[in-house]
């Protein structure tokens, strides 16, 4: 009979009677650090001094009041999308495409923008925003009716439809939707300013987007631990059979998750294009919608843990625009960063359910 | 030997010897120690303190597979079978050897010599728990163990199951082998043991022959009180009807499941009913249709409470009066990482009033828990305590609880005390014998016929998706409930003056 020959290893996992309360908020600091240290070793190898490289990168951008206004700026859309992604994520809804919805709200809302460019009216921007709303629900709706009718799968059928949607907005912006007077550049009519979005700090680009993020953080929360849709979200996404027996309905939830994290994606594609960017471009968002995902994980799928995530990852997309202006660094350097993040994050997570033992010490072996 | 885990002594200076050829029986109540010590003998867990010895030599069981090695081998409670594959399959992926040419016979040659009739080539889905346990015992002898550990053995099996089974195990005890044999089951061990270790709290209570022991001097030993005889059944038929079921069917939502087909019961108040059957013949699918969970196309299948109700969901059903309580505790009955709080709250929102305007009324939420905690003796850490923490029992008292407190006018149960001590199971019994008492139908569905007998004032039961005739219980007998369970009809042989309904 074959003898098992157990690895001598110094630490073992077990597993805990119950989840971890504190390894909860500890996962994503532990994370956090391991991502600075693998930051450390890998500018030491592309031989630039890590010290200097990191305060570019996480330091420099706030260091004055315009680049924190440009850290409200990129985390606008990112806590928009990644509140209401996380609120499906614990439905076990994975809508991946927040990306595609953000370019259709974009479309949607920008589309009314350049319908009324000459029209200098108050109604215009509330307007805009509806329609963003309306375009992002429209392309999440896709992949719910589909889960909810065929069973199709929302991750795949989401993630396509962002491809499609990028497409829609290129064909758009290099023909009908061209500025005539742009000397033939894919772009669109600059908006007028009953349809841009008011910058609430002097002398930044902070816009009124930033205040939406919020106030979702704050809705969110309460949706989330006091009412009875998020009570559903949550036992839906734990327990199906327990959702059933309680009466919740699995369909209203997958409906309610995907128009959720689809309106606030368009909301938040409406956002940049009527804040920040002020036009139609072929290109309006460097990935907020994958990153979102990041965003909502490191945030532990809670609002305010994504607002402070947010914030982090936002910071992100600033310290790589500074360190490949200070130091020449590659502008791949952010997706690294949140790559490792995200990595680091997941693998630490394990220590919620799991805890590390000296193996000397006489105990369970998990079955 | 002497085992503890963060907070509790699961076995404090246990001492246990098992002789050649004996059946030794492991007595206890659910968290008395049992799985923790048979569980070292196994090598799974290893002991603070103390020494196994084996065949007079001190041993350090280090692993299942060194354990096997030493010839130990043990039948789990929870089975672990593959459903897809076939027995054959499933019986070489448990081996340590990878040797399978003369497997095929030696399986054929164990199965008959023991009388463990299988057919290696069928799928274990299409299998009966019996079946699937016979997998389980032939791989274990296809080993040639000195000892055999078996972990409750019976509780999902058949009376005629139970009785080849011991029949099996007393052949292997004539040929020398050791069995050491869990159980709560007191007349089981009565008719198959010949000494007992009795467990409680952690600590050996003592170790008796048990040809000198009646199974109620064992109880209380195991116990350690004088058990409150079961209070004695006063049949209430004449109670208004409650629950009526007509000529239901339901196709089944998978492959797996079991179709329904011409369901036919009434409950009234004041009546235990009960529906025995071996798992997996539709006992899942009834209770789905008749909480809500699955609904029937045709609106008068299912009658609560005079109105047709098989369209509407089960909260619509809660509201007439229904409460229902799932077999599978964790993942259905209550959500594993929720509060107890929370678990309350989720059936309980709509009887209770506990939503304002969409909103979670949290303080009345949590009274409510608190109320269910302390009427029904919950062990918990409070009302925050998640629901995976509690163990089996003290859960099913939380989730039992739960539903009585909401006042029930019917209440459908299914599996009341499955995998839960005799203490809790007393106290669900008694709630339930209460509850009908008070004037609430009660259905129990159940694969413990002991427990049937003992509670319901009529008895049916359920086989491939299709419920017998049910007979006041007093006038069946075990064999009769063993027929009736393998889908035979006995009509011939119940007493004439025994009314059908």
């Amino acid at each position: 009979m074959r003898q098992f020959q157990e690895m001598p290893m110094l630490f073992k996992l077990i597993k805990r009677p119950e989840p971890s309360k504190s390894m909860v908020f500890l996962s994503p600091v532990i994370a956090l650090i391991l991502t600075l240290l693998s930051g450390v070793i890998l500018f030491q190898l592309l031989g630039v001094d890590p010290m200097e490289a990191l305060y570019a990168f996480f330091i420099e951008p706030l260091t004055s009041r315009y680049g924190w206004g440009e850290l409200g700026v990129k985390a606008t859309p990112l806590i928009l999308i990644a509140v209401a992604l996380s609120i499906g994520f614990r439905a076990g809804v994975w809508n991946i495409g927040a990306e595609g919805q953000l370019t259709l709200g974009a479309i949607c809302g920008g589309g009314i923008a350049l319908l009324f460019y000459d029209v200098e009216a108050f109604w215009v921007l509330p307007l805009m925003i509806v329609a963003g709303i309306a375009g992002g629900m429209l392309w999440a709706g896709i992949p719910a009716l589909l889960r909810t009718r065929f069973n199709a799968n929302e991750i795949l059928t989401s993630l396509m439809l962002t491809y499609v949607a990028t497409l829609l907005l290129s064909l758009l912006v290099h023909g009908p939707w061209r500025d005539p007077d742009g000397f033939n550049f894919p772009e669109s009519r600059i908006f007028n300013d009953a349809a841009t979005l008011p910058v609430i700090l002097e002398g930044t680009r902070l816009h009124m987007g930033w205040i939406f993020a919020l106030a979702l953080v704050v809705g969110a929360w309460v949706l989330m631990s006091r009412t009875i849709i998020g009570f559903q979200v949550k036992v839906v996404g734990e327990a199906p059979a327990a959702a059933r027996y309680a009466g919740f309905s699995v369909n209203k939830v997958i409906w309610l998750a995907l128009m959720l994290s689809g309106g606030a994606a368009g909301l938040a594609g409406l956002v940049e294009v009527s804040g920040p960017i002020g036009q139609l471009l072929p290109t309006i968002s460097p990935g907020y919608g994958f990153t979102a995902i990041i965003v909502a994980f490191v945030g532990r799928l809670h609002p305010v843990g994504v607002l402070f995530a947010g914030l982090l990852l936002a910071l992100s997309y600033l310290g790589g625009e500074s360190a490949q202006i200070s130091m020449n660094l590659p502008l791949a350097v952010t997706g690294v960063f949140q790559g490792l993040l995200l990595f680091f994050l997941l693998a630490s997570d394990v220590l919620i359910q799991y805890q590390l033992v000296r193996r000397s010490s006489p105990s369970a072996v998990t079955q | 030997m002497t085992k503890s885990f963060p907070g509790v002594l699961a076995n404090e200076k246990v001492n246990l010897t098992v002789q050649q050829g004996e059946v030794h029986a492991l007595l206890g109540e659910n968290g008395a120690g049992k799985s923790t010590l048979v569980k070292m003998i196994y090598g799974i867990l290893r002991a603070d303190s103390g020494e196994i010895r084996w065949q007079g030599n001190v041993v350090d069981i280090h692993s299942p597979a060194f354990a096997r090695s030493l010839g130990i081998a043990m039948v789990f409670q929870h089975f672990s079978l593959f459903d897809s594959l076939t027995v054959f399959e499933n019986i070489v992926l448990g081996m340590d050897v990878r040797d399978t040419s003369n497997l095929r016979d030696e399986i054929g040659e164990i199965s008959t010599r023991y009388g463990l009739p299988l057919d290696p080539d069928r799928h274990v889905y299409t299998l009966s728990v019996g079946e699937r346990q016979r997998i389980e015992i032939i791989r274990c002898l296809l080993q040639h163990p000195k000892l055999l550990v078996m972990d409750e053995p019976t509780s999902v099996l058949t009376p005629q199951e139970v009785e080849k089974l011991f029949e099996t195990l007393q052949r292997l005890s004539s040929e020398g082998m050791s069995i050491l044999y869990i159980s709560h089951k007191l007349d089981e061990i009565k008719a198959l043991c010949q000494r007992a270790t009795i467990l409680r709290g952690g600590k050996v209570v003592d170790c008796v022959d048990i040809e000198s022991e009646t199974a109620s001097s064992l109880a209380t030993k195991m116990m350690g009180e004088e058990l409150a005889a079961s209070s004695p059944k006063q049949p209430n038929t004449h109670g208004e009807l409650r629950l009526e079921v007509n000529d239901l069917n339901l196709d089944a939502e998978d492959e797996f499941g079991i179709p329904l087909r011409h369901i036919q019961l009434q409950a009234k108040a004041g009546e235990i009913l009960g529906i025995a059957g071996v798992a997996g013949n539709g006992q899942d699918e009834l209770l789905s249709a008749i909480s809500g969970e699955s609904v029937s196309g045709d609106n008068a299948s299912v009658v609560i409470n005079g109105l047709e109700s098989g369209k509407l969901g089960p909260n619509q059903r809660r509201m007439l009066g229904l409460a229902s309580i799932p077999e599978e505790r964790l993942g259905h009955g209550a959500v594993p990482g929720m509060t107890l709080e929370s678990n309350g709250f989720l059936t309980a929102f709509r009887r209770l009033g506990l939503l304002s305007h969409g909103f979670i009324q949290s303080r009345a939420s949590r009274d409510f828990a608190k109320t269910v905690i302390d009427r029904f003796d919950v062990k918990a850490n409070g009302e925050q305590a998640t629901a995976s923490s509690l163990s089996g029992g003290n859960l099913q008292k939380f989730i039992v609880g739960r539903e009585i407190s909401q006042n029930p006018e019917l209440l459908v149960v299914s599996q009341p005390t499955w995998g839960v001590d005799a203490g809790a199971a007393q106290t669900i019994h008694e709630a339930l014998r209460d509850l009908a008492t008070n004037g609430t139908a009660v259905v129990v569905i159940s694969q413990d016929t002991d427990e049937l007998m003992k509670i319901s004032d009529r008895l049916g039961a359920i086989c491939g998706g299709v419920v017998s005739p049910f007979y006041p219980t007093s006038s069946l007998g075990i064999e009769q409930v063993g027929l009736l369970m393998a889908g035979a009809s006995i009509d011939a042989s119940v007493s004439g003056d025994a009314h059908v309904v």
